[in-house]
């Protein structure tokens, strides 16, 4: 047995937050998972400041979704600890997942509910009260432009409208932190501008959302602050304009992750 | 061309294979079935060529009608069409028509099904080996059979693409198919019984068959062999005339599907109606229940197990009026609450990675598993007591009820218990949410078997205080046991039950992320 291990013990930031700053919304060191013999996730350690629009950006298989799903408790890590708001994912995952809303990617939905009831249930699930929710509801399908499809079955939606009604689900019980992992894959630009308003004014009154995207520009136009992500570690992290260090973010990107081939070959595919 | 296909099916199946060795051995044993019945089928048409010709020719007149026809129906029925080189893929590709219908019927052959009624169609050589020339209009017939058989299915699957592709088309076939199947023994005694009635009367039907597509193929090698080369030559017309329509056919409608695929969507409802949630308390463990009820009535794999236990009590009729004795009937109480109590140990598995929404939100374990013990136990009460208590009116025995009343209360409380506490810990391969009820499932197959027979042992010994009382009843006569069953079937019953929502609760909230960890693997 010669698998590799990971190795956490290279935090690039010092423990905790520094004295005196505000408890970040998500703080996470050293998280690392291993998945048979391929290395997920290498000793990720992040904070991310509350109050701000946190990008994750990195190529495909970058280990992205692991790490978000670990540092949002639906996947136990090999090393290192999580806390949200100070408080620990994966020792008191109760209280934490209170805090947080979730929108994981690439798990099925419970899709023979209607729109309408899936909502309604993962409201009720976390114990709140009927009339909260269903005011709630109806002001979540306006929002997301679903009202019209409330009572069809999610299995009858498309893709983009899937993605709205998850995201919908993660914002039913106004949490403090919310973490979603590629939230606009497949959503049409007017739902896609609708959603970003909505997440602008929800950061504005103090919320935090961290998105995973390799979609650069986006990233670059909407967060604050972004972490590059490749090959299970993390290349670069701080504010955009920091990362971007004048260039733009998707040159940037491209700078630190590296594997732009050049545009030689191929010379058959020049039509003319 | 024609041979890229083949290769491409044959590659698809290898590739299949290889995804776990688990899969190898089902397919081992579905190959192992399937041997028996073509050796079986292979031996009776060689013993055929024995019998005399009138025997032979309505055998496998008869015969091949039924394959043809299985051919036809099944992969509309069942929903399970083999999808393996679904046409719509190669639209990109711009194969020629010609080819593409070629090499798709031949990859037809590809697989258990093609293989099996293949070999049992060229068996009817040897049914009329009797000479050079029957033997030869056999194989003309045998030949031209198989494929009608394949055609057949090709047009029939490519006809109904898109209405099969539709959500509700495919949960209602997977539901009502499993109607003959349940009721296949009392049907296949129906027609037996017909059949003896009318023996006479299958040699007239297999003439009048064979002058139809169903049969034209499959007579060919006894009309030679009774001296009737004119008939054999019209039939061959036939054969051939039914191949050429149904090729031109799926030509037509292949044509017509690469250029408008299937459209699978729905109209759009406006919202209002909660359903469920609304008449349930609104807590996590009301919300549970309400979603787990809504999906025993919308989810054809729930809805198929509620399918089978009115169908049971048809069954269990039918058995008790072919016996002298109604005592047979009594076990139908108990036998509902064990089917009842055991469909949702695999619950999880059932939602597979839709319980990410369970772990999110964080809700506690003992309301998950306290929700859906209550959906099932909801539904089952009012059948468990109905068909405990409605047999006793046939069998007038009446001295038995509180015994068995306490044996299926017992066994429902238990199983629900037990269920709670196998669900929370082991996840096992059962078909895919919006998948057939039918179609074999991704996954473990031997942790499945070990689960679902290891559950099933231990519950057989959480009911041996109620079976032992039932059995001191019998031999005292003694109608005290009987009362002393019912409660203690409820008591110890609501003890397990308690003791499993708590359990599987607790085990549910320690290890939550890795049941969603080996969910995934069975995406």
């Amino acid at each position: 047995m010669t698998a590799p291990q990971p190795h956490p013990a290279l935090p690039p930031t010092p423990a905790g937050p520094p004295p005196g700053a505000a408890v970040p919304a998500l703080s996470i060191r050293g998280l690392a998972k291993r998945f048979g013999t391929k290395i997920a996730v290498d000793g990720i350690s992040l904070d991310v400041p509350a109050g701000s629009f946190y990008g994750i950006v990195g190529p495909n298989g970058a280990g992205k979704t692991t790490t978000l799903s670990m540092a949002t408790g639906l996947l136990r890590p090999d090393f290192g600890t999580a806390l949200v708001h100070g408080v620990d994912v994966w020792t008191n995952p109760l209280e934490a997942k209170r805090l947080m809303g979730i929108l994981p990617d690439g798990v099925r939905l419970f899709d023979r509910l209607t729109g309408e009831q899936l909502i309604t249930y993962a409201g009720l699930l976390r114990g709140m009260d009927r009339e909260v929710v269903a005011s709630r509801v109806g002001e979540l399908l306006a929002a997301m432009d679903l009202a019209q499809d409330a009572g069809t079955l999610v299995v009858d939606y498309s893709a983009g409208m899937t993605k709205k009604i998850a995201l919908a689900s993660a914002l039913i019980h106004a949490p403090r932190l919310l973490v979603l992992d590629e939230p606009f894959e497949a959503v049409d630009p007017v739902s896609a501008s609708n959603i970003r308003s909505i997440l602008d004014s929800y950061v504005a009154s103090g919320g935090t959302v961290i998105v995973s995207s390799h979609v650069m520009d986006l990233v670059q136009r909407m967060c604050d602050h972004v972490a590059v992500v490749a090959g299970g570690r993390l290349l670069a992290a701080g504010t955009v304009d920091e990362v971007r260090a004048g260039a733009s973010l998707e040159d940037r990107f491209v700078q630190l992750v590296g594997g732009r081939s050049h545009t030689e070959g191929l010379e058959w595919l020049r039509t003319s | 061309m024609v041979a890229h296909l083949l290769r491409l099916k044959l590659t698809l199946l290898r590739n299949g294979l290889k995804r776990s060795p688990w899969q190898i051995v089902g397919i081992a044993f579905g190959a192992l079935y399937a041997v028996g019945i073509v050796a079986a089928l292979v031996v009776a048409l060689i013993m055929l060529g024995r019998e005399s010709h009138e025997i032979a020719q309505t055998a496998v007149v008869l015969g091949g009608s039924m394959a043809i026809l299985g051919w036809g129906l099944i992969p509309v029925a069942a929903s399970s069409a083999d999808m393996t080189l679904d046409p719509l893929r190669f639209t990109t590709f711009a194969v020629p028509m010609r080819q593409l219908l070629a090499g798709l019927a031949l990859g037809g052959l590809i697989g258990i099904p093609g293989v099996a009624t293949a070999l049992v169609g060229l068996a009817t050589v040897a049914t009329w080996s009797r000479g050079i020339l029957p033997a030869g209009a056999a194989l003309v017939g045998a030949v031209l059979g198989i494929l009608t058989c394949i055609i057949l299915s090709k047009v029939v699957t490519t006809a109904t693409a898109s209405l099969a592709s539709s959500r509700r088309f495919k949960d209602i076939s997977g539901v009502v198919f499993m109607i003959p199947l349940i009721l296949l023994g009392p049907i296949v005694a129906g027609v037996a019984q017909g059949i003896s009635a009318s023996a006479a009367f299958l040699p007239d039907f297999a003439r009048a068959l064979a002058w139809t597509p169903l049969g034209a193929a499959w007579s060919l090698g006894g009309d030679v062999d009774a001296g009737q080369p004119g008939a054999a030559g019209l039939k061959v017309l036939i054969a051939a005339a039914t191949l050429a329509g149904l090729t031109w056919c799926w030509k037509v409608l292949l044509e017509r599907a690469l250029v408008n695929p299937p459209y699978a969507g729905g109209g759009s409802r406006k919202g209002g109606k909660l359903g469920m949630f609304a008449l349930l308390p609104p807590t996590p463990t009301g919300a549970v229940t309400a979603r787990s009820l809504t999906y025993w009535l919308r989810d054809p794999r729930y809805g198929g197990s509620l399918i089978v236990i009115p169908l049971l009590a048809v069954v269990l009729f039918f058995q008790a009026s072919q016996g002298d004795s109604l005592g047979v009937l009594s076990v139908l109480g108990p036998l509902t609450a064990f089917l009842m109590a055991w469909s949702i140990s695999a619950d999880i598995s059932y939602d597979n990675t839709a319980f990410a929404l369970h772990l999110a939100t964080g809700v506690r374990g003992t309301a998950d598993r306290l929700g859906r013990a209550l959906a099932c136990l909801i539904l089952s009460v009012p059948v468990v007591l109905a068909f405990t208590v409605v047999p006793f009116a046939f069998t007038g025995s009446w001295e038995w009820l509180p015994g068995i009343l306490g044996l299926s209360l017992g066994m429902l409380l238990s199983g629900l218990g037990l269920s709670s506490v196998v669900s929370a810990r082991y996840n096992i391969a059962v078909p895919l949410p919006g998948d057939s009820p039918f179609k074999k499932p991704p996954g473990n197959v031997g942790q499945t078997m070990l689960v679902q027979f290891g559950g099933m042992g231990v519950l057989a010994l959480l009911v041996i205080p109620e079976a032992a009382l039932l059995i001191v009843q019998g031999v005292t006569g003694n109608p005290f046991f009987g009362w002393l069953n019912l409660g203690v079937g409820l008591a110890l019953g609501l003890v397990l039950f308690v003791v499993g929502v708590r359990v599987g609760g607790r085990w549910l909230e320690a290890r939550g992320p890795e049941m969603l960890a080996q969910l995934t693997v069975n995406r």
